[in-house]
Formats: structure tokens, C-alpha cells, sequence
């Protein structure tokens, strides 16, 4: 066979024990005829990897199949330069989970031998994709995080170029009269932290810094990205403007899809408005500007303040001594705290929490921060007139970690009022303010007069009013937003990955967050953007397949432009060329295979990973005749969770039918119907898709890999018509990792429903 | 990358993996230590995640997925660092590395469930036994078995263990207890000090009745207690009988924001308890939560999981302050005392059990770097150390998204000073 094939089978374990090795070895050569075939217990020894290695040397392998225990073990082992390694995993998804000893296990032991010989007669010979690429970083947003982003990154040793749209650095935190720090003793409030980063960061000579600038455009990729920088002016707006009209429509145009009706392909003026400009058209660039190329970028344009107009039923517009949190620092700064009405002498204020009616997220802006910075108002009013009393209202007091000392300090100050309780109203009272409060502390209607109200109001992310990074992607200008409104692309886990490859938020474009949070994230999304530039210049994908070589290649002369690629890549890797095939960018890629799945000509494939692999693969299941009563179902798994999830039930001894065939993915969104269509074909009686739960809350590493299978698998039904076969005989399931012990009764379960049919009638075709 | 020099990562929970391998997928050569026999640390024994429900192992594979591929990081368990001395660029660190007791092929638990010896079973809070040799869960990264050399020793020469030391070693199992401990010295440029965090005893609440009353718990306990893989296979029962538990109370703060206790707010407390209603709401539909708070704390994006978990008409809200819990003698029914803080009414009510949401106590409160220079708050949290590098819960108390984010960050600061220059 080609590439010249040693297959290791492992004894040790059980695996001995419970299988015919003889005849597995029988199968393998007979139909393979590896240059070695081999059978000895636990090839991870050292000895036992040195007789490998001869075998390498002196026989001249290009390929090892190594079936013993499961890929999740020993992968450093099994490691060989030059070397395709292949494994098949006898142990855990075999003798751990079948009968010893029993023909329906010998089978399934011989077809994942066939399945491993035949997929490295598959793999290609491709070097890594690596094009001249740069490591410098674009910072975009001037503020807290910004300027620590710029700041850590050039410390590391990196060239970065620093954008502010105003014309001093510093952001929102440099203009706040005092700042907590989040630093011992934690009741302290100091002058801005920001001037000495400030100061750095001017004086640093790896920083460029473009102030009164904005983007205006990012074209390109993971270390090659072209950044138009242009001063600031009305420009914006009208850019801004466009996007708006464009998302508006691709959003009605979602909508309308979901709903059932078909989308209508993009016309040109709506592809034009992306960004005012056409993708795949030169930039005009008739204004004064500056490009950069950079590696990746990371983007900290911060928060504005919430709009305060609709809280008019707090009195703000109506009363000019009601104003927001944003407005109080600026009375602040100016010395002692007077009234915007009167210039008076303010001796009391009310701070209260906003939170806005009928909204589906009433807090989501509203957060730790804005508790931390009422605290610190207050403590405004009882530095700049000890006699002041400053009345503080809220649902929940959120002063997470240490600043519960401030909170507790602020408690102790007698001047400082604080209850639970909700604000009814706001109205004049005198030449004051009254304000009523129900469910307090002190009884269930408070009134209290006062000669200031403070509401304080939330912090929006700018990426809520624009694009910021206007990319010039064929997928709009927009980074994409996760069902909390956000731009990483996977809560929780994944913190710094958007959705759009190689560019890492910071800050509270991410969430509110204080300047403590806001520094530690920075520096964070700095390490992320050097990290995507060092390993793009090795040929490497990022997160969560970092050091991936492979790459998708596109055989162009096939397609169809049906636009499948372009539409489902959840990270826009693909372009669009003026004849409206797929333009591939491999540094934006992520290496999940989804668009190998969506592509009905099956041009799209990876070296070590295509359609025809694993179409062969399936082809080499052995599939009994129609009178065997053994029926054959080939289960697709995520090789992120399901996969392990059938670790863990073999760990467990948990038994379950010896007639399924597990094919792992890289993502279940891998899914091409071809293989559905082709195993139909060849007999096998049914198709499971085990993948991970999707929804708002989805676990799929690749955003909405899961969800896609099932929409595809649901695009089936035609193929299944045409064989004249029933439905039920493909199905997905949504499984965790934790769920192994779901996993028998899911197998069995299907099992059972493809006995009420007949076997597949293709037998034998 | 030629010229750079090592960076060290103590502590191999989700901080300390994190900023392992964000540090070596940039290039850098890293050594992580983990003092217990896996990786994974706290979040191990965490049953789901909040505001998601998703299960920790998922994010745990993929650092360990992560790790298989990334040869640039030598993983060291049952790894203790005894001393750290140089200064920024150049230290040496000193780590005694513990035997396994236990060489093994990757066998399982399954594999040694003949085992005669059993011991309090630290992964399950002593919820349960656990053999003596056993893996320690079973996504265990590495997946190799360990054993109680001590326990073991005991039972040597009895014939149960001796039949069952000789099946370990017909199946390639080789138990070794008179295997020594080593140390080893290890160069590095800079430190990140990931060494996580214990829960707050809850002994020292004396009155909220943690061990005099069977059917008071803590909110660790608790995760357990949910999980397919702790001590009830996921059954929420009392410990007292083994009933299913219909009426659960949830007492936050439970030390937190006291200044007896832990004076801080451990800022994940209030979200666990939530998240925890919900697994006993999942487990028993017909059961109720009551969840008694100061303040319920679901800042930024929580707020959304707040909300919904609010809709839930069997899961209830109660601002007030829980100050005693004694149980009922016969039933060994929990009986809360408090005060509602709206109404300033007595709280007084009976439930089938009761979780104390217990606080993060950082290790460094007790376990201080064996370094010179490294200050720390009035809290035992880490504050600064030159060239060694606080991040997670030693930091301050922080969710594990946080704590992803912060170790990512502290990985950059350690390369500033491996960087070859």
C-alpha cells in the first residue's frame, strides 16, 4: 500500500485477550498489505517506540498506524517526524464497550483497522501555509485598556500602532475626577492612574500613536491586515450611517430566512453599502490617511455612556439637578460640588440605580461598575462638604472581591445613607428634589428631599453605535455579536476569540469592567494578538486548533458559486471574487472543516483532513448481506466532546451495540451529505450525529458547527426520497461531555427504531 | 524561539493552565507544576458551569487536548515548590516532586476496583470512599492511577491486598510504596503563581451548624453532590437518610462580607447558588430553592441568567440574613433563623437541607511563595512579587472566565521578562 504503512496493533490492556489478533492482522494485511504488521503489548514503552523507530529507519515508513488505546493518551509518544501517525482506538471504543471474545466485536476491531489504513492512504502532502507575514499590532481606542494593550505589547517587543479617535490619550478613565484602583487598601480613591501610562507609552519608541484618527478600513488577514488610518471628522458619521442602513437589511434578510423564506442574493448596492465601498474593489483613497500592515489587532474603543433620556421617569430633562453619573464627575472636577440649577452649594444628593423598563437585559450595562462608582460619587459629596448626606438606592449593591472593604467603609460613614429599595418617582419639591422610594429598609414608602439626583446609568460598548473595525470582509463590516450582545465568540471559555480571526477586544467593549479589569484584560487581548502574529508566521491556526498546519484548498475550477463556504464560515475567512467564487484567506482561518461540510461540489479540502478521507473510510466498512441480521449505523462525532464522551463510556465499561462505526470530525459542522448519501448507498442501515448542545448558550468550539449539522442533516430528506428510505434512519443528538452515561441508551435507543425497518436494501450494491 | 528562556507556572488549575499554554502556543518553553496527582484543580469538581450549565470538562479537554500537542510544556504533577531564590530574568526554583506510588499503563479505575483499601475520598469533599488506588477522576489529566502510599502500607501482608497486589501486577500494574520523593531544579525567567484557592472552612461558622447538623452542606459540596461522577451519581439527597432532598435552602454569604470571617466578597457565591438551584430544580421538578441573600450579586452579563433563572416559580428570593441553623432531632430537618432585611421580619423555616455558600480563601493565605519580595493584601492575596506573577483566584476572588482572561494576561508579563534580548 501507499504511503509505505507499518500498522502496531497493542495486546496489552485486554485487547489481546478479547480479539482474534491473528485475524485482525489477517484483515490488515490481506486487504493493506502494510509494509509491517505487528502485535506486541503497549507500544508506549520506550523499548517498544525504539522498535518503531528502527522500523521507520530501516523500512523506510512514511506511515504508522498505531491501534491500541485512544488518542487521548500517549499522543507525545506516538509522535515521529516525517511521519503521518495514525490512531485506532481498539481499547476504548472497542473492548471496553463490546462483549470479548464475540464475532460482533472481531468486526468492529477489523473495519476501524481498515478505516485507519485507509485514511492514511489519504492524507496529502502539503506544506503549511505560510506567506510573508507581519507581527505588529494594531491597538484601536486610546483609553485604560488601549494604552495597556500598546503598552504590554511593545514591551514584549512588538511594533504597535495606537489609534484615538480624540485628541489626547486616556479615555474615559483620565477624565473622572478620582478612579478606584483595585489595589490595597481598597477604600482609597486616587487621581487618574492613567498619566504615567500615558506618559509611557508617548516616550515609548515602538508605539506610534495616531491621535484625532479612526479607522477607516482593515482589509486582509491574520498577519497581513491593511489598516487605512484617517483623522477623525463627519466622515464617520456617514460611514456609520451606511452600515446601519446595510445591517438593517441583512438582518430583515436573516429574519426572513429563518422564517422560512428564501434570501435573496445580495445585490450590488447593498454589497457597496458594507462599508461604502464594493468588496474586492481598490479603496479610494482620496483623502489624507496612513496604511499600516499589521498582524492582528486589538480592538479597546471602550464604552459611552448610556443614553439618560429614557429615564425621564426619574426626572431626568425635566429637572436640571438631575444628572447622570458621567455628568457628576465633571461638577467634581471643578472643586466644590454646586447645583446645575442655581450654582448652589449641593448638601445632599440621591444616587440612584437606572434600570430601563421592558428591556430583555435590564442591568446588562448596569453593572459592578456602576455600584463602585455610586460609592465613590458619594464619597465625592462627603470629601467636598463634610456636612453633606448622600442618599444611595439600589436593588443589589455589587462590589465584588476586595472593594467589599470600600463598601463596607462607605457604611461606616454616617453620612452616607444606604437601603435597598425602588425608586417610584422624582418631582420638585421647593427648590429641591423629592425623591420616593418603596421597599426600603425603613419601612415600605420612604420620601426624601434632596438638592441633587445622580442616576446612575449604565455603560454601553461603542461596537452598540458602530463597526469601529470596519473590515472589509465580504460578511459586512461588522464584528459578529454573541447572543449577549457581546463580540467574543464563546463565552467563558474562550474569552479573547471573536468571530472574526485574529482581532481580540479589550476592555469594556467586552463588558463593564473597572480599571483594574480593564489593564489585566488589555493585557490579555495584547498577548492574544502576538500570539495569532507568532503563529500565523509559522503556518499555525489559533485557538482552538493552535498549531493546526493544515488549510482548506479549494479545487476553483468546480465551483459553482453557490456561496455556501462564504455564508457558513462562522470566522469570514472567505472573500468573494468578481466571478463570485469563494476567496480563501487561509490566516483567518480556524481549520474547523465547516465549510468542507457545506460544499455540495466537495472541492473544498483540508491535507489531513477531506471529503474523500472519510468518504473512504466509510467505503471501507466491511457491510454484511441483508440476511445477517447486522446491521451497520455510522455515528458522526465532535472529535472535541463526543469523542471523549465515548472515552469515558469505554472507561466505564459501559456496553452498547457492536454494530455502530464512530467517524470522528473536527466539528460536526464537518457534515457533508455526501457521505450520508454514500453510506445510504452502500448499505448501511442508519447515520447517527452526536454533537455538542447549540442554541444561546451553545459549546461548540466553532460557534454554530452543531447547529449547522442539523440544519443540513434536515436538508436530507430528498436524498432519503430518492432511496426510498425512512426518515428516522438519520438522526442528530445533542450530548456534553459529562453526558457519557446518556450514551448507551442513545445508541440502543436508535438501535431500536431502525429494527422496526427492514435492512437497508443497498446491501451488496 | 532561540534565546528565550523558560517561564514556570505553579498551580495547573484553569489559571495556571491557561497561562501555560497561552505562553507556550506564543512560542515559549514553560514548565507547569501542579502540587495534587491531575490537572484541573477546582473547576474538576465542578459539576456545570454558570450562566451557561455547560460542563467544566468540556474546557478542560481542550487545554488538555492543548497540552498532548504542545511539547514546549512539561507538566509535572504531585509537585511541590519548596523555594524560589534569584531575581527577575534568572531564578531557580526547587521542587520536590511526590512518587505516584502506582506505574501503570493507563489503566483505569475499572482496573483496580478489587482494590481492598479504601480511603476518604478528598475529590468528592469525604462525601465517600474511594479505593485506594484509583484514577483520580476519570477525564484525569494525566491519566495515570495514583495510590495512597500510606493507607497501602497498612494493609501490607493482609491477604486480600497481597491477592490483590499480584491481579495489579498480571495487568501490568506496578505498585511501588517504597518509591522516594525527588527534587528537582528548575531555571526560569519568571514566575506565574496560579495556586488557586481552598473553600472557606465552614467549621468556623459555628452557628450556621456546618457538622453538627447532617444536612447542612457547602456550596463545593454541593457540586458533587449534582454530578454524574461524585459520591450519589448525581442524586441530590440528604445525607442523613439518603431522601431526596424536596426543600433546599441556600444560605449566601455564609462567612463572606464578615469581618469575622472573610470580609470580602467572593463575587461568585450568589451565581453558584443560582446555578445550584437549577441543578436541583433539574433533578427534582417538584422540588423548591430558597435562596437567602444580602445582596444578589450577577453583575454584566449574569444579570441575563439572573432574569431567567427569576422566572422559575419554584425558586425563591429572599433578601435576609441566615444567623443560625440547628436541626430538628428526629427528622433531621435544617432550621434556619434569620432576619428578612425588606419586612425586619423573623425568618424562621424548616428545610430537608441547607447549602452554605461558602467563600474563596486564596492558598497564598496560608501557603505563602517561597520567595522573597512578594507582598500581599490584609486578605492573603498576592499583590506583587518581582518577576513573579499572581493571577486567578490568589489574585482576587474572580468566575473561571475571569480568571481565563487574567492568566492569559499574566502569561504576557511573564514573557516580558523571558523575552531574549
Amino acid at each position: 500500500m501507499e504511503p509505505k504503512t507499518g500498522l502496531y496493533i497493542d495486546t496489552g490492556y485486554g485487547i489481546g485477550e478479547a480479539l482474534d489478533i491473528e485475524a485482525l492482522k489477517g484483515v490488515a494485511t490481506d486487504e493493506f498489505k502494510p509494509a509491517v504488521c505487528k502485535a506486541e503489548p503497549y507500544w508506549s514503552d520506550p523499548d517498544k517506540i525504539e522498535i518503531i523507530k528502527s522500523d521507520i529507519a530501516n523500512e523506510g515508513l512514511k506511515a504508522v498506524v498505531i491501534a491500541g488505546p485512544s488518542v487521548r493518551v500517549y499522543q507525545d509518544v506516538f509522535k515521529f517526524d516525517g511521519v503521518i501517525t495514525e490512531r485506532v482506538n481498539l481499547r476504548e471504543h472497542v473492548i471496553w464497550c463490546q462483549p470479548a471474545n464475540h464475532e460482533d466485536t472481531q468486526m468492529l476491531a477489523e473495519d476501524y483497522v481498515r478505516m485507519g489504513l485507509t485514511k492514511v492512504t489519504k492524507y496529502q502532502d502539503k506544506p503549511p501555509f505560510t506567506e510573508e507575514t507581519v507581527k505588529s499590532i494594531l491597538v484601536i481606542g486610546g483609553g485604560a485598556a488601549g494604552l495597556t494593550a500598546a503598552l504590554d505589547a511593545a514591551n514584549a517587543g512588538y511594533e504597535v500602532f495606537l489609534v484615538e479617535k480624540e485628541a489626547e490619550l486616556g479615555g474615559w478613565a483620565n477624565k473622572f475626577f478620582k478612579a478606584f484602583t483595585g489595589e490595597p487598601p481598597y477604600d482609597q480613591l486616587v487621581d487618574s492612574p492613567l498619566k504615567s501610562k500615558i506618559d509611557a507609552v508617548k516616550s515609548n519608541a515602538k508605539i506610534k500613536v495616531f491621535a484625532s484618527s479612526r479607522v477607516y478600513a482593515i482589509s486582509g488577514a491574520p498577519g497581513m491586515f491593511d489598516a487605512v488610518i484617517r483623522p477623525d471628522g463627519p466622515w464617520i458619521d456617514e460611514l456609520n450611517h451606511k452600515q446601519d442602513t446595510w445591517l438593517k437589511v441583512q438582518l430583515a434578510r436573516q429574519k426572513q430566512a429563518q422564517e422560512g423564506g428564501v434570501a435573496e442574493a445580495q445585490t450590488d448596492e447593498e454589497k457597496a453599502a458594507a462599508g461604502g465601498w464594493a468588496v474586492g474593489e481598490e479603496l479610494s483613497l482620496d483623502f489624507p490617511h496612513e496604511k499600516v500592515r499589521v498582524g492582528a489587532v486589538v480592538l479597546a474603543a471602550g464604552w459611552r455612556p448610556e443614553d439618560p433620556a429614557k429615564y425621564e421617569s426619574l426626572g431626568y430633562g425635566k429637572y436640571p439637578d438631575v444628572i447622570t453619573n458621567a455628568q457628576m464627575e465633571e461638577l467634581a472636577q471643578k472643586g466644590k460640588i454646586k447645583r446645575p440649577s442655581d450654582g448652589k452649594d449641593v448638601h445632599s444628593i440621591a444616587f440612584l440605580e437606572c434600570r430601563e423598563e421592558n428591556s430583555e437585559n435590564p442591568f446588562l450595562n448596569n453593572s459592578y461598575v456602576t455600584c463602585l462608582v455610586t460609592l465613590k460619587q458619594a464619597k465625592y459629596l462627603r470629601e467636598s462638604n463634610q456636612n453633606g448626606r448622600a442618599y444611595i438606592f439600589y436593588e443589589n449593591m455589587r462590589t465584588p472581591g476586595q472593594y467589599e472593604k470600600f463598601y463596607q467603609t462607605m457604611q461606616d460613614d454616617p453620612g452616607v445613607f444606604l437601603s435597598a429599595g425602588k425608586v417610584v418617582g422624582v418631582s420638585a419639591d421647593g427648590a429641591g428634589l423629592a425623591v420616593n422610594v418603596k421597599d426600603t429598609l425603613l419601612g415600605e414608602q420612604l420620601k426624601v428631599k434632596v438638592d441633587m439626583v445622580v442616576l446612575a446609568t449604565g455603560m454601553v460598548p461603542v461596537t452598540e453605535d458602530s463597526a469601529v473595525v470596519n473590515l472589509r470582509y465580504r460578511q459586512g463590516p461588522f464584528l459578529p455579536k454573541n447572543p449577549y450582545g457581546f463580540n467574543d465568540s464563546h463565552f467563558i471559555c474562550f474569552p479573547y476569540e471573536t468571530q472574526r480571526t485574529g482581532i481580540y477586544t479589550a476592555g469594556c467593549v467586552k463588558s463593564p469592567m473597572d480599571f483594574q479589569g480593564a489593564e489585566s484584560d488589555a493585557t490579555g487581548a495584547a498577548l492574544k494578538a502576538i500570539q495569532c502574529a507568532e503563529l500565523v508566521s509559522r503556518g499555525e491556526a489559533v485557538h482552538p486548533r493552535a498549531g493546526d498546519q493544515s488549510y482548506p484548498e479549494l479545487f476553483i475550477t468546480r465551483c459553482t458559486q453557490c456561496k455556501r463556504c462564504t455564508d457558513e464560515c462562522p470566522f469570514g475567512a472567505y472573500d468573494e471574487k468578481p466571478d463570485g467564487t469563494p476567496l480563501p484567506n487561509p490566516t483567518r482561518c480556524r481549520r474547523c472543516a465547516i465549510c468542507m461540510g457545506s460544499c455540495p461540489e466537495r472541492i473544498i479540502s483540508f491535507r489531513d483532513h477531506s471529503v474523500d478521507m472519510i468518504g473512504s473510510m466509510i467505503k471501507s466498512i466491511g457491510v454484511p448481506d441483508e440476511y445477517s441480521e447486522k446491521p451497520r449505523v455510522i455515528v458522526f462525532i465532535c472529535e472535541n466532546d463526543a469523542y471523549p464522551v465515548v472515552d469515558m463510556a469505554g472507561i466505564n465499561r459501559l456496553q452498547y451495540s457492536g454494530f455502530v462505526r464512530f467517524v470522528p470530525l473536527r466539528c460536526l459542522g464537518n457534515i457533508n451529505l455526501v457521505w450520508i448519501a454514500d453510506a445510504l448507498s452502500k448499505g448501511i442501515d442508519g447515520i447517527m450525529l452526536i454533537g455538542c448542545k447549540y442554541g444561546d448558550d451553545y459549546q461548540c468550539h466553532f460557534v454554530k458547527g452543531s447547529e449547522l449539522a442539523s440544519y443540513r442533516v434536515s436538508k436530507v430528506a430528498e436524498t432519503l426520497q430518492r432511496l426510498v428510505l425512512e426518515s428516522e434512519r438519520i438522526q442528530v443528538f445533542q450530548l456534553g461531555i459529562d453526558e457519557y452515561g446518556k450514551l448507551p441508551d442513545m445508541i440502543n435507543g436508535f438501535m431500536d427504531t431502525l429494527s422496526q425497518f427492514d435492512p437497508n436494501p443497498y446491501k451488496g450494491f | 524561539m532561540a534565546g528565550n528562556k523558560t517561564i514556570l507556572v505553579v498551580g495547573g488549575g484553569t489559571s495556571g493552565m491557561t497561562a501555560a499554554l497561552e505562553a507556550a502556543e506564543v512560542g515559549y518553553d514553560v514548565v507547569l507544576v501542579e502540587r495534587q496527582a491531575y490537572l484541573g484543580g477546582r473547576v474538576a469538581q465542578l459539576f456545570k458551569y454558570f450562566p451557561k450549565l455547560c460542563p467544566p470538562t468540556c474546557g478542560l479537554e481542550i487545554n488538555f487536548k492543548r497540552l498532548r500537542s504542545r511539547p514546549n510544556v512539561k507538566v509535572h504533577t504531585l509537585a511541590e515548590v519548596q523555594n524560589i531564590s534569584g531575581s527577575p530574568g534568572d531564578f531557580t526554583v526547587t521542587v520536590k516532586i511526590n512518587p505516584r506510588y502506582v506505574d501503570d499503563h493507563t489503566a483505569t479505575t475499572k482496573d483496580v476496583e478489587e482494590c481492598p483499601v479504601e480511603i476518604s475520598n478528598d475529590f468528592n469533599y469525604q462525601m465517600n470512599k474511594v479505593k485506594a488506588i484509583r484514577l483520580p477522576y476519570e477525564m484525569a489529566y494525566p491519566m495515570n492511577l495514583v495510590a495512597d502510599k500510606d493507607a497501602l502500607a497498612k494493609a501490607k501482608g493482609d491477604s486480600a491486598f497481597e491477592a490483590f497486589a499480584q491481579s495489579c501486577a498480571a495487568k501490568g500494574i506496578r505498585l511501588d510504596l517504597d518509591a522516594q520523593p525527588y527534587t528537582m531544579e528548575i531555571k526560569a525567567a519568571s514566575i506565574v503563581w496560579a495556586t488557586g484557592w481552598r473553600p472557606y472552612d465552614a467549621t468556623k461558622l459555628t452557628k450556621l451548624g456546618y457538622g453538627a447538623c447532617a444536612n447542612v452542606i457547602t456550596n463545593v459540596m454541593m457540586e458533587r453532590l449534582a454530578a454524574p461522577n461524585g459520591p450519589t451519581a448525581g442524586q441530590i439527597v440528604r445525607p442523613s437518610d439518603g431522601k431526596k432532598v424536596n426543600n433546599l435552602a441556600f444560605v449566601q454569604c455564609a462567612g463572606s462580607r464578615d469581618r469575622n470571617h472573610l470580609p470580602y466578597c467572593s463575587s461568585i457565591c450568589c451565581l453558584a447558588s443560582l446555578k445550584q438551584a437549577t441543578y436541583l430544580r433539574e433533578f427534582n421538578p417538584d422540588a423548591q430553592a430558597h435562596i437567602f441573600y444580602i445582596d444578589l450579586r450577577a453583575h454584566g452579563r449574569f444579570e441575563v441568567f439572573y432574569e431567567k433563572i427569576k422566572q422559575d416559580d419554584k425558586i425563591f428570593l429572599t433578601k435576609g440574613k441566615i444567623v443560625n441553623i440547628t436541626e430538628d432531632a428526629a427528622t433531621k430537618d435544617v432550621i434556619l433563623e434569620g432576619e428578612d432585611i425588606l419586612s425586619g421580619r423573623k425568618i424562621r423555616r424548616t428545610f430537608d437541607m441547607a447549602v452554605l455558600a461558602t467563600g474563596m480563601q486564596p492558598n497564598t493565605s496560608v501557603d505563602k511563595v517561597p520567595a522573597s519580595g512578594v507582598t500581599y493584601d490584609e486578605f492573603g492575596f498576592v499583590v506583587s512579587g518581582p518577576g513573579i506573577y499572581s493571577t486567578g483566584v490568589g489574585r482576587r476572588p474572580m468566575d473561571v472566565a475571569t480568571c481565563m482572561q487574567d492568566a492569559t494576561g499574566v502569561a504576557l508579563k511573564a514573557i516580558q521578562d523571558a523575552v531574549g534580548r
